[in-house]
Parts: C-alpha cells; structure tokens; sequence
C-alpha cells in the first residue's frame, strides 16, 4: 500500500493486460480554439504501429448551426403547468406510448422506377395484361390484377362457395352421380353440382414456369429471392419455405415466371451462381415430361 | 419512423391542430373534451372541460393563447389554452361544425348544421381581445347551401369566406357582405360531400377532400382547379406538407362497414401524394379504423393522423423522407 502511494504513477508493466494501451506515458491532449474564424487545433498524441510517438494535429472549423428553431414562447409553453384532465393522470395511465412497430412510408413501387406500364412495353406481362388477358384474378371478388383469390381483403363479404355448402339438392342428385349406390357416401368433391377441378387447376397453376432453387442460406427472404430474379422478367410468384417451428428458412425456394424462356434464362444464369457464400441451385420444379 | 400514439381520447377523432409554433399539439374528439399536447413527444399538456357533445373543429390563435372549439351541444366556447379555463361560449341553435380565427385573430367564422327548422349557417363573430367585452352578436350570418357546410375558413386578407360542405360546391362569400362571389365549377368540381378543406401554408390555394374518393387543389382567389388527386377510398381528411410539394389524403370506408371486411379492404393509410405530378408517393399504416383528421406540423419535419380508433398518431419523419424521389 504504501509502496503505491510513493510511486503512483510508475509503470508496473506486470500488471498491465497485453492489449492495455500506454496512452497514460502520453502528454495529455491539448484543444486550442476555437478562434474568431472558427478554426479548432487539437493536439493528440499516440503510438503507431511501430511504438513510436506520433504527434497528431487535427484542425477543423467550427461552425454554428442554427439550433433547433424553438421560440421563446414555445420554450416557456412547455414548462407550463399540466391542467384538465392531465393534472390528476396516473403515473401508468400511459397515455402516450411510442409505437413498438416501426412503421415505413410504403411506396407504391420501388422507388426510381416508373409505373410498370409504362415502362416495359415489350414487357410479356404487360402484353398481356393489355391484352385482356389478366394472370392476377381473384375469383372471389372478381376483381383483376389487384390481389390473388387467397389474399383477397373480402373475402368475408363474399358468398360462400358453392362446393362447402352442403346443399339437400347436391344429395338428392348424387344418387346420379357414377358408382354411387342410394347410401353409399360420396365425397363433395365428387358429387354432382360440385365443382370437380378446382383444385387441381388451382395446383396447376403455380407449377406453371416454376423454378426450385436450393442451397438458399438462412437469411434468404423472398424478397431477395424476387431481387435476384426479376431481371430474368416478370415474376408472379416468389416462396421460400420456412420452418413452422422455428421460423427460419428451410434453405429452398420456389420462383414462378410469367414467361417459360425467361425461367429457362433464370436457371441457366443462376444454377451454380454463389450467393451468401452458398451455390445456388436452380431447377425446374417439376420434373418435364417434355 | 416510430410513430407516438397518444390515446387521451374515448370516441373518434374529428379534428387536429398545430399551433403556429408547432410545438402544440390540439385534438378534438367525439368525446367532449378537447386536449393539447406537446407536439414533440406527444406528452399531454392538458383538457378542456366543459363541452357537453361531440367536439368538430379548434382553431388557436396565433399567439397560442386562445382556443376556439365548436361543438354539437351547440355552443362554441373561447378557452384560455395555457389553464384550460373557459373565457366565453356562443349558444347556437344548432350544432357547430366548424371555427376559424381570421388573420389578427379579431374574427372568427362558425358554421352551424342545419337542425330541426333551421337552415345550415355561416357566422362572423368579433372576438373581443378582452373576453369580459366578448359580445354574442354576429357580424355577418350567411345562409343558402343546401346541407352541412363542413368546413369554413378565411380567404386572403380576411376578405372571402371559403365554404364546402355536403352540397359538395365549394363557395366564395364576401365576408363584409356576405355576398356570393364565386361558386365552383360543377363539372370539374366534387361530386360528393367535401368532409374536409385545408389552406397552404402561404394561403394562396387549398386543398378539399370529399367522399368521392378524390381530392382536389384550388386556386383560392379565381377558385380554378389546379390538380385532382384520385384514391380508392372516400376522403376524409386532408394536409398539406408546408416544407414539400406533399399533400396527405386519409380517409377509409365508412366506420360502419369495418368490422365487415378485413382490415386490408379498409385502407386506413394516410396516402401521401406528389402535389404537383398528382402521383401517389407511399402510404403510412397504423390506424385500425378511417382517419378522420390530419394535420402538418407547421415546419414540415413531421404530422399527425387521428383515427376512427381513437387514436392520436404522431409521426417524425426519417430523415430518408426529404429525399424521396419519384
């Protein structure tokens, strides 16, 4: 203890950690100014990589901003005394809460780019469209090229379908129906007046131009996935498998085109292409009989 | 951004003000008390008691020391904004809809709802810079739209009274005479109620928004229409940005039909479209009911949305927003 007090300031190099600095054996640093130009010196001095002092001089200007426009007024205004209501307000009344959502002004499109229509229209999707011919159809509103039949915002208004009401007509007629006896059960999907192919269309649909990309990392989204592909052309559809658990990514994806060429140009480019450190690989989704 | 919800109200918003400052924040609601808040953190300052029906419209002067509230019990009441005491009420027979202070804050236009036999109205009233001198007179009482006049503000130099309302023209009065001066378009103009009108920040032209999904930008002085912007839900309230060709439509289908649809169908956004190209720039989400006010804080830099919910969204922009590009 009392070898400490006599020698304070001596280096004891024993108890110094390897990565410890020996700024303290610096002179101190030194800030002159600002002066009337607004010019600020200040002195640092430190050690370089070979252990040698260095003097470093940092000259800069120092400006005034203008401060937070305030006026007086307003200043005085918030040392006002609460009233009303706001007097008697519990301490965990918690009127005033910050968003615990972080909430972002949604562009319409991507920003730096023009209307879709009006940009490609050599676009295949915008031929298409122009031709009447909708890929986007809710068949719940009927509404086309706003949003897909799974997505659609009313769906709750719209009549049920007709193949879940199960409808005393449907029976009746379904002793008709091929292979069924007066008991015997029919599922609704077979029996008549149900609409038989709407599942499989439905199915059928999505694999068109379908392309699997495995090897994906983890932090693969889909919106990176619709980054790395949409200029091969325009993409109706962009999935990446995740874990019902743990919410991660399974490491596959499916992409759909509009165009079956553009698919093909997608796979021959990206199978094999290095993304986040992992090689991509790009497929046909369904094996082509073709 | 990290919007501050401010949930001092018990029924919908009606109607958001800054004062001239902008570090005031003022709201009214259906509930019969008109609050203010500190516009930066959404803290509340206080309330102003005394009302006995849903709250449509404040105006604050422009030394933020007066407030003006116009309510359905049919009064309009002058309040005292730093202690929230009441300084005088104007009894109406009828409930009043909207209030502004003119240019000095000597004047004030009211506008009253048609009721049982009476006919909607425009009032001119003089307020008095002592409240003990506060007369209930009417300079100037101007009858004639059909319906509700939802909204009545001062024309440049206090010279012209603009009103819109449920008759969906918006009108030009005289505000000595109380003469009919000029009348909107109606081909160009809207073809359902306008629920809400708002001046630029120099007053040289403003902006309406209506029920029929669009809003539109007038020249205040010929009353010509500049730019109509188009939405996919009726409007019911409107801004405009005083630092950026920016103007903000909020609105939503009707209160009525929300618990009907998913909450995707309602579009409850506040839309923010490019003045001058007429092209949607982005949408802010948040409420989960119509917005039923809007307000710009006065140095641009951020705005707040009240909704059918109840709630008071203040939101500061990111700094990314001053550079958006189309």
């Amino acid at each position: 203890m009392a070898f400490d007090k006599n020698e304070p300031s001596k280096l004891r190099w024993g108890e110094l950690e390897e990565d410890d600095d020996l700024d303290f054996l610096l002179p101190p640093k030194e800030v002159i100014g600002p002066d009337e130009n607004g010019i600020k010196k200040v002195i640092e001095y430190r050690f370089n990589d070979e252990g040698n002092k260095v003097k470093i001089t940092t000259t800069t200007r120092v400006r005034k901003l203008a401060k937070a426009r305030l006026s007086k007024r307003a200043l005085e205004r918030r040392n006002w005394d609460k009233f009303g209501d706001a007097v008697r307000e519990d301490v965990g009344s918690r009127l005033t809460m910050v968003s615990t959502e972080e909430i972002l002004l949604e562009r319409p499109r991507a920003p730096g780019t023009k209307p879709e229509e009006a940009k490609a229209s050599g676009d295949g999707l915008a031929q298409l469209s122009k031709g009447g011919a909708v890929l986007m159809v809710c068949r719940t509103c009927g509404k086309k090229g706003d949003h897909w039949t799974s997505k659609c915002p009313y769906k709750d208004l719209a009549a049920p379908v007709e193949s879940f009401v199960d409808k005393p007509a449907a029976a009746e007629t379904s002793a008709a129906a091929p292979g069924a006896g007066k008991g015997a059960y029919v599922p609704p999907s077979m029996r008549a007046g149900a609409e038989r192919t709407t599942g499989s269309d439905m199915r059928r649909r999505n694999d068109e131009n379908s392309v699997r990309v495995t090897n994906l990392s983890e932090d693969t989204r889909e919106a990176d996935l619709h980054e790395l592909f949409r200029p091969f052309g325009a993409v109706t559809r962009v999935y990446v498998a995740m874990d019902q658990k743990t919410g991660t990514s399974r490491g596959f994806g499916f992409v759909n085109f509009v165009n079956r060429e553009d698919a093909q140009r997608a796979i021959n480019k990206l199978n094999g292409y290095g993304y986040d450190n992992l090689i991509l690989r790009v497929e046909w989704a369904t094996p082509r009989t073709n | 951004m990290r919007p501050i919800l401010m949930k001092g109200h018990e029924r919908p918003l009606t109607f958001l003000k800054y004062n001239r400052d902008g570090d005031l924040l003022f709201s009214c609601a259906k509930d019969h008390t008109p609050t203010v808040w500190f516009a930066d953190n959404g803290e509340r300052l206080g309330t102003y008691r005394g009302h006995n029906g849903a709250v449509w419209s404040c105006d604050v002067s422009r030394d933020s020391m007066r407030l003006i509230t116009g309510s359905a019990d049919q009064t309009v009441k002058l309040w005292n904004v730093q202690t929230g005491a009441q300084l005088y009420t104007f009894n109406f027979g009828s409930p009043a809809r909207s209030v502004d202070f003119s240019v000095g804050d000597k004047l004030a236009v009211i506008t009253t709802d048609p009721f049982m036999e009476l006919t909607s109205a425009i009032h001119v009233k003089r307020i008095a810079r002592d409240p003990t001198e506060q007369t209930e007179e009417s300079e100037l009482v101007i009858k004639g739209p059909q319906g509700r006049i939802n909204r009545a503000v001062w024309g440049p130099l206090n010279r012209t009274i603009i009103s819109a309302g449920e008759d969906a023209i918006i009108r030009i009065w005289d505000s000595e005479t109380g003469k009919l001066l000029r009348e909107a378009d109606k081909e160009s103009g809207h073809k359902k109620t306008i629920t809400s009108l708002t001046k630029s920040a120099d007053g040289s032209h403003f902006l309406t928004g209506s029920l029929d999904k669009s809003a539109k930008l007038w020249d205040t002085r010929t009353l010509t229409l500049i730019k109509t912007y188009v939405t996919e839900r009726p409007v019911n309230a409107v801004a405009m940005s005083p630092l950026l060709d920016h103007v903000v439509l909020g609105g939503g289908q009707d209160a009525s039909a929300v618990t009907t649809t998913d909450h995707r169908a309602g579009k409850f956004e506040a839309k923010f479209f490019d003045k001058i190209l007429q092209e949607e720039i982005g949408g802010v989400k948040g409420h989960f009911g119509p917005i039923n006010a809007l307000a710009f804080n006065p140095d641009g830099k951020s705005f707040s949305s009240g909704g059918e919910d109840g709630y008071v969204r203040l939101h500061h922009f990111d700094p990314d927003y001053f550079n958006i590009k189309i």
